[in-house]
């Protein structure tokens, strides 16, 4: 079908076509995900939940929420990235010696590019943020962040961000070029649909927003503290959250620009990364991974954090080798810009920069490593509570060091040549990111999960979850490891040589076990919410906590601290209740508290849309859109009326509810 | 004052948390928020000059600087932008002395020079794609027509925050809110010039020489 | 140095939300001052190459880079009063870690990049 020219002026390049209704897959997946959107959209309107929702979640300011948010935003997409893993795994297990699998190839690039791009940026990260978001404002005993309303702002650029990668599902496609897209494969000339852009403005949209929430949180750290908290008296995860956004401001503009560059070949026909008229596709990779890899420390630091408050509060005590595990962290922040060549050694630098690289790579574990030995001291004569979290450290502490040490293998340039791209690689990433990244999300949950919501997590599933996880990942990766070692490469939808096959089924049921990890976690997540009563923290302070967040309720009232603590010591609410500290009973004041806002959701909102208008080609919705997205946020900087009182008897009568429930506890 | 409080305590039961409530202002960390905004934007620069580093010389038997960058015309916008430096710096002392009148009109001055500024831009690149030397003619092009674009970008993005910023002052006055943002509008405008340094030496300089 | 003039909270950082009172601020002599400084050390980098002063390229482009990079610091200094103590030195803090970074980020692309030129596009040179 040929469309004329007035649809090309309204809707540009969308055609009917676009749709995939000819995809099976795709159809039941849309029918599935409107069907349970609509029942939500019903549910929520039969018990007219929009208001609520709208005022005091999705123009909330308060940092608490917006965390809650980010981890339900990660949990969701979660669930979207695993699907693409599952159907990897169940179409390399079949597709051998002539069987073609279920997926057509470029279904299957799709997948791919697809699971990679949302479990970096839209579940590693949200997970992050949402608990970096959570957590630090409680542990230096602030209020809220310094910019409270920017930080909703990240927030809607971030689910933005996602719902373009989302809608590349039912309308038009998604990139069918790997994770960090590398040209000239992702250049106009070889990849000219819609797939490219879908992937380059969802990311350009969600880097927006994580660059600002970075720079928030520093600023929070910096400036906020509690009275007494100098640098060395400050929570290890509030110390790792320093170095990560640090990492996060100084790299997410270096990709915002490489993606532009690249954004401009494919709309403009500017020459950077194309093969044509002295444009150079190696600058790209070189750009791409100077952001992509302080990339992976930005998402591993604050989770180290995790573990390290985990490591000290279910041991019972100080946690092993403070200063070292600060100045670690300082040092890998550092060192993780000095490696991101070894990504590329095979791309053809002389001897004189991959020996560089490599030794730079065998330098930057050496800190790592110092963590792993400040864990185990911590553990040495320390009464260890094997709770969950204390259980995913463990875990981690075991899986990690395998990951790690492959990864030294990599470091080495010549072995490197035989191992890059392969599925060695994969497994050497899955090892690191899922042993340390998800593990340290999962014991983080669990560990915060009662302040956040007033009640523990139910531990039967709970372990389910953690055996379910822990025992599919070895199943799952093993395998890759061994096929990586015999030379199979990644990416590949189908194979010849029969004999790999078996390694594949192998991994596929490690797949299918992970899965039932993910389902158990959600099942650990409703059942705690049903058996909430006999899970209820009415302390405060579910696990005889260590740090300022255990000082308050839980969930903690708005304002965070009635009055704000003052800190004599590293660990500082261990060092309260250690010196007979008693919780102010009267003398309340009014306390200042940013207002929520709609402006967020509003210019996010429109560059979402604008993102869309762009994909396709609609240059008048582009225009009227960015146009509104600067008048938005114009219009917002003539309201100065931005905070108001919590007035001293609200602030009362929260405190004397709270003391009920102290004296009943 | 608290802490010194505290310590004097710390003996006994010491103070565990604030009485008297530390009433604060909001905003009190947008300097630092904006300065590290400038410094995530210094990075978005160094990319391109990277960028303009190693592709700057592919000239794909096209044009060159040398053929190309009229030295006088740079001089006369560089002049420009330095004019509005000072001028903003002079906007500033006046703003320190509380005097809007005179200050809203050395606001207006940077304005002028910053238009001035783009408009010399603009006709510069417009003759440039006149003679067939576009962005897309070499790798040498894009990088120098993005490089320098974006920077002009930004200049278009600080006219339009002078202009927004010139109405709040005469509807609100020299509020404190409003002094933060003209020191945020001050950092960012003389970190265009920063930037602009590099520009003209590392480009145009450099790109005339043999 | 001019950033004496500027007034200096020495709790600048327990006392982190009163810092804009204290924000530095330049006087006329600061700007005037880097003002006439940037005017000459932008006159004569135009000059060298405009007229050929020095008659070879490689020490003119040594030459007028230092001459930014002089540039640079009186702007950092005069316009942007930069100093170690504002905001209790996280200013100056944030600026040394970005000068590294960008550090990295110039002199790492050109090292790989024209590593990679010479190891795998030998043409490149003569284009």
């Amino acid at each position: 079908m040929t469309y004329p020219d007035w649809w090309k002026l309204i809707f540009g390049r969308f055609t009917l076509e676009a749709i995939p209704y000819h995809e099976p897959i795709l159809i039941g997946t849309f029918a599935a995900v409107a069907l349970g959107g609509l029942a939500l959209v019903a549910l929520v309107t039969r018990y007219k939940l929009w208001g609520y929702l709208w005022h005091e979640w999705f123009t909330s300011v308060d940092h608490k929420k917006i965390g809650i948010m980010y981890m339900i935003l990660g949990v969701i997409m979660l669930l979207r990235g695993f699907a693409d893993a599952l159907m990897m795994r169940g179409q390399q297990a079949i597709a051998f010696a002539g069987n073609e699998g279920y997926l057509p190839p470029h279904h299957y690039d799709q997948i791919f590019t697809a699971h990679g791009v949302i479990m970096i940026f839209f579940v590693a990260m949200p997970f992050v943020t949402g608990l970096m978001n959570y957590v630090v404002p409680l542990q230096i005993g602030a209020r809220d962040v310094a910019f409270p309303f920017l930080n909703n702002f990240s927030f809607w650029m971030t689910v933005g961000g996602a719902v373009l990668v989302m809608m590349s599902l039912f309308v038009g496609e998604f990139a069918k070029v790997g994770w960090l897209a590398y040209p000239p494969l992702s250049g106009a000339a070889y990849s000219p649909g819609v797939g490219m852009d879908y992937y380059l403005w969802a990311l350009q949209i969600a880097g927006v927003g994580t660059t600002l929430s970075g720079v928030n949180l520093i600023a929070t750290i910096v400036k906020m503290r509690a009275p007494g908290m100098d640098m060395m008296k400050m929570p290890v995860f509030t110390w790792t959250s320093l170095c990560t956004n640090v990492l996060i401001v100084a790299t997410f503009p270096i990709l915002a620009a490489t993606l532009a560059l690249l954004t401009l070949d494919r709309y403009v026909g500017t020459n950077f990364f194309t093969n044509d008229l002295g444009g150079n596709p190696m600058m790209y990779v070189n750009l791409i991974w100077i952001w992509g890899h302080p990339e992976v420390y930005i998402l591993i630091l604050p989770i180290f954090g995790v573990y390290s408050e985990v490591a000290s509060t279910f041991c019972g005590k100080r946690l092993f080798g403070y200063a070292s595990m600060v100045y670690a962290t300082v040092v890998i922040t550092i060192l993780s810009y000095l490696v991101w060549l070894h990504h590329f050694f095979t791309m053809g630098s002389g001897a004189s920069v991959n020996s560089f690289f490599g030794i730079t790579t065998m330098i930057i574990s050496i800190p790592t490593g110092a963590k792993i030995f400040n864990w185990l001291f911590t553990m040495y004569r320390g009464r260890i509570r094997f709770e969950l979290p204390m259980l995913w450290l463990l875990a981690f502490m075991i899986t990690f060091v395998i990951g790690g040490m492959t990864g030294v293998m990599l470091a080495v340039p010549p072995a490197d040549f035989i191992l890059h791209n392969s599925l060695f690689l994969i497994a050497h990433f899955h090892n690191v990111i899922i042993g340390g990244v998800v593990f340290g999300v999962f014991a983080g949950i669990a560990y915060w999960f009662p302040k956040a919501f007033g009640f523990k997590l139910d531990k039967f599933w709970g372990l389910l979850s953690f055996w379910f996880w822990v025992i599919g990942f070895y199943v799952a990766f093993m395998p890759l490891y061994i096929l990586g070692l015999m030379g199979v490469t990644r990416r590949l939808s189908r194979f010849e040589d029969p004999s790999l096959q078996i390694w594949f089924v192998i991994a596929a049921v490690g797949a299918v076990l992970i899965a039932l990890g993910i389902l158990c976690f959600i099942i650990q997540i409703a059942v705690s919410i049903v058996r909430r009563e006999p899970l209820r923290d009415t302390t405060g302070d579910p696990w005889d906590g260590r740090t300022l967040e255990w000082s308050t309720s839980s969930p903690p009232p708005a304002y965070n601290f009635a009055f704000t603590p003052i800190v004599h010591d590293l660990d500082a609410w261990a060092d309260m209740k250690k010196r007979g500290y008693r919780r102010p009973l009267g003398g309340f004041k009014p306390i200042h508290m940013p207002r929520n806002t709609g402006a967020g959701v509003i210019i996010a909102g429109l560059a979402t849309i604008c993102g869309f208008a762009l994909i396709w080609y609609i240059w008048w919705l582009a225009a009227l859109t960015f146009v509104g997205v600067v008048a938005t946020a114009i219009a917002h900087s003539f309201n100065y009326d931005r905070d108001f009182h919590i007035p001293a008897d609200a602030v009362v009568r929260e405190e004397e509810a709270r003391s009920r429930q102290l004296g009943r506890a | 004052m608290a802490k010194a409080k505290a310590q004097a305590q710390a003996a006994g039961v010491p103070t565990f948390y604030v009485t008297e409530d530390e009433h604060e202002h909001s905003g009190g960390s947008t300097m630092l928020g904006f300065w590290l905004y400038l410094m995530s934007d210094c990075l978005i620069f160094a990319v391109l000059f990277a960028t303009y580093g190693v592709l700057g010389r592919n000239y794909a038997a096209g044009p060159s600087g040398a053929d190309l960058f009229d030295l006088r015309l740079v001089a006369v916008n560089t002049a420009m932008l330095l004019f509005s430096s000072i001028t903003y710096g002079f906007a500033m002392l006046a703003m320190d002395k509380g005097k809007q009148a005179l200050m809203q009109r050395w606001l207006l001055i940077t304005g002028l020079f910053g238009l001035a500024f783009l408009a010399i831009e603009l006709y510069e690149f417009a003759h440039l794609i006149r003679e067939g030397a576009t962005p897309m003619r070499s790798a040498f092009l894009s990088s120098f027509f993005t490089l320098v674009g974006t920077h002009g970008l930004h200049v278009t993005f600080g006219l339009i925050w002078l202009t927004v910023l010139m109405v709040q002052v005469s509807k609100r006055g020299l509020i404190e809110a409003n002094r933060r943002r003209l020191l945020c509008l001050s950092m960012f405008w003389h970190f265009l010039d920063v930037i602009w340094i590099g520009v003209f030496t590392f480009v145009y300089l450099m790109g005339v020489l043999k | 140095m001019s950033g004496s003039q500027s007034h200096v909270d020495p709790h600048a950082e327990q006392h982190g939300a009163h810092g804009d009172d204290h924000a530095p601020h330049g006087s006329l002599r600061g700007y005037v001052t880097g003002f006439l400084l940037s005017v000459v050390l932008t006159a004569i980098p135009f000059w060298l190459v405009m007229n050929d002063v020095l008659g070879n390229a490689t020490l003119t482009a040594i030459v007028i880079m230092a001459f930014a990079a002089v540039q640079i610091v009186v702007h950092m200094v005069y316009f942007l009063h930069m100093n170690g103590r504002s905001e209790g030195g996280w200013n100056m803090m944030g600026l040394i870690f970005t000068i590294v970074i960008v550090v990295i980020v110039l002199a790492g692309s050109l090292w790989v990049m024209y590593h990679l030129n010479t190891n795998m596009m030998p043409d490149m040179h003569k284009m």
